[in-house]
């Protein structure tokens, strides 16, 4: 597989703070890759270094072979990206035909390519029969297609989304993460940013999670493994102050109880269960019912954020 | 420098200049007025004492003719105002951007689409204003006092610098602020020293004749370049992306 993202040590720093640190990442043709992580975590930051929009502070990245922060590169890196930004940036004065077809001549398209292009793609998304109302009497669903038709407007080999499904209704969501998977069985490569997990884990091939720096990298599944220790639940006819006295001497880790359900972390469930249950039992209680659960891609998510 | 990548956007903002009425009322309304005020002024002014004195007509209508620099550097406000400024509210530059297309393409598309229009109703109102001011003066004078070289310095020399300057200006003030009308309140700062000027004249301290207006052109010539690289500088992408407010 052919690379087409390739980053090392990459890091930004706005005077003196450090948006993002030594990000080293490789992405492959016909890849999604997710970036997961909060608010100001760096992913909009990242997806701009990586676009030319903004200059990096140190390290190095790669697009197709183009070096990013090379004034020639940059050129030609812009030429083969679609960027859809997290605000949707649409000229709201114009129609959707309109600012489709500008960009298309901004990427040298001809006549007959633009008019396909734009036909295809607002068909394909459903706004065809309003490509001559102003992008700004749309909802947000919509402006949200528009804008992504816009970024493929020139058939680019690698596309970045910034939070492309935020503040969508579900079903807007769902079919902008159903045209997402198309565009994977196009062979496209897509660079996305998301504080979705549900999203990640639906549409993403790797999912890199990323707080400033990048806490890790790897499959959902492999994220998930990542995270040591299962939980047990363990559901009673009732929970009392004695049966947890009891539990609180075994020294669970992360205890808690919820109505007549007992939660906590293990490592060897075979093992550690038997001798909860025993004390369980010992303090008069009932089981109804054992579960071994283990770690979501929540989980891991939540404990590498917070490293 | 593309030029054809600066026209893409020029011909966009004129599409999206379609539905500003506030950018039409000033391209049009501001040369109509001039266009038929001061011949009004002139037929109608102290005509009970027998009309404006035949030796004070020509440095009154080099005065007048001042008004279409001034109207040069005002109808660009809003227009550039709008662009940029509208672009910041839409956040529409990102994505534009992130085209192959140069910050110095964009900011001459911006430029382009500010000076183009301008340039096309002050010429049709500078036309009118000197048939009209011909036709009511003709009669003092005995010879049609327009077109003169004092006209064509203003019209071709002077009203193409003064609105790249007033563009370039708007660049910098839309940097800065976050509205089209905080962005029409800055710019119509740059009206001061142009009304100073105007009144100078009025007053009789200085003569708007020709060397004047090559003396005043090549002053605003030396600003424009000066602004030309503080308007460049405001309008980096990285800049645009970081620090526009």
């Amino acid at each position: 597989m052919t690379v087409l993202i390739d980053a090392e040590n990459l890091t930004k720093k706005f005077g003196d703070i450090t948006a993002v640190e030594d990000l080293t990442f490789h992405v492959e043709e016909g890849e999604i890759f997710g970036f997961l992580g909060p608010n100001g975590a760096g992913k909009t930051t990242t997806i701009r270094m990586l676009c030319c929009l903004i200059s990096k502070t140190s390290g190095s990245a790669r697009i197709a072979g183009y070096e990013i922060g090379n004034k020639i590169d940059s050129l030609k890196i812009r030429k083969i990206i679609g960027l859809v930004p997290d605000n949707v940036g649409l000229s709201e004065h114009l129609s959707a035909y309109d600012n489709l077809d500008f960009y298309g001549r901004i990427y040298d398209c001809t006549d007959t390519q633009r008019k396909e292009s734009i036909q295809r793609f607002l068909e394909m998304l459903g706004l065809w029969e309003k490509r001559n109302f102003l992008a700004g009497t749309f909802s947000k669903g919509m402006k949200q297609k528009l804008a992504i038709a816009r970024a493929l407007i020139h058939d680019p080999q690698i596309l970045f989304l910034d939070e492309p499904t935020v503040n969508l209704d579900p079903e807007s969501a769902k079919t902008v993460r159903e045209f997402i998977l198309d565009l994977k069985k196009q062979k496209k490569t897509i660079f996305l940013n998301t504080h979705n997990l549900d999203e990640a884990q639906r549409i993403c091939d790797k999912i890199g999670i990323l707080n400033t720096k990048l806490r890790a990298i790897g499959t959902s599944q492999e994220l998930e493994q990542s995270v040591s220790g299962r939980k047990t639940v363990i559901v009673l006819e009732q929970v009392n102050d004695v049966i947890l006295s009891t539990l609180k001497k075994l020294l669970l880790r992360n205890l808690t109880s919820d109505g007549n359900k007992i939660t906590f972390d293990v490592v060897d469930p075979d093992k550690e269960n038997s001798a909860v249950v025993e004390a369980i039992v010992l303090a008069g209680g009932h089981v109804r019912t054992i579960n071994v659960v283990g770690s979501t891609l929540e989980d891991a998510y939540l404990k590498l954020v917070r490293t | 420098m593309r030029l054809s990548k600066a026209w893409i956007i020029a011909s966009r903002d004129f599409k999206i200049f379609r539905h500003q009425k506030n950018i039409w009322y000033s391209i049009i309304v501001v040369p109509l007025i001039i266009s038929i005020i001061f011949p009004l002024i002139l037929e109608f002014a102290g005509r009970r004492t027998g009309g404006i004195p035949v030796a004070q007509l020509p440095p009154l209508l080099n005065s007048f003719s001042f008004f279409f620099v001034i109207a040069a550097v005002f109808i660009p406000i809003s227009i550039a105002s709008y662009s940029i400024v509208g672009e910041k509210i839409e956040k529409s530059l990102e994505p534009l951007l992130a085209t192959p297309i140069t910050d110095g393409e964009i900011l001459f598309g911006k430029t382009l689409s500010a000076l183009l229009p301008v340039l096309a109703s002050l010429y049709v109102g500078a036309s009118i204003f000197m048939v009209l001011v011909d036709e009511v003066t003709f009669h003092k004078l005995g010879y049609y006092y327009f077109p003169n070289w004092s006209i064509g310095v203003i019209l071709v020399i002077l009203v193409p610098i003064a609105v790249t300057l007033s563009v370039e200006f708007s660049v910098i003030v839309s940097s800065r602020v976050n509205d089209v009308r905080s962005a029409n309140s800055y710019g119509i700062l740059m009206l001061l020293p142009l009304g100073g000027i105007y009144l100078a004249g009025e007053l009789g301290l200085i003569s708007l004749d020709t060397t004047n207006l090559f003396i005043i052109s090549g002053i605003f010539l030396a600003l424009d370049v000066i602004l030309f690289f503080v308007s460049t500088a405001a309008f980096r992408r990285e800049e645009i992306l970081t620090k526009w407010k």
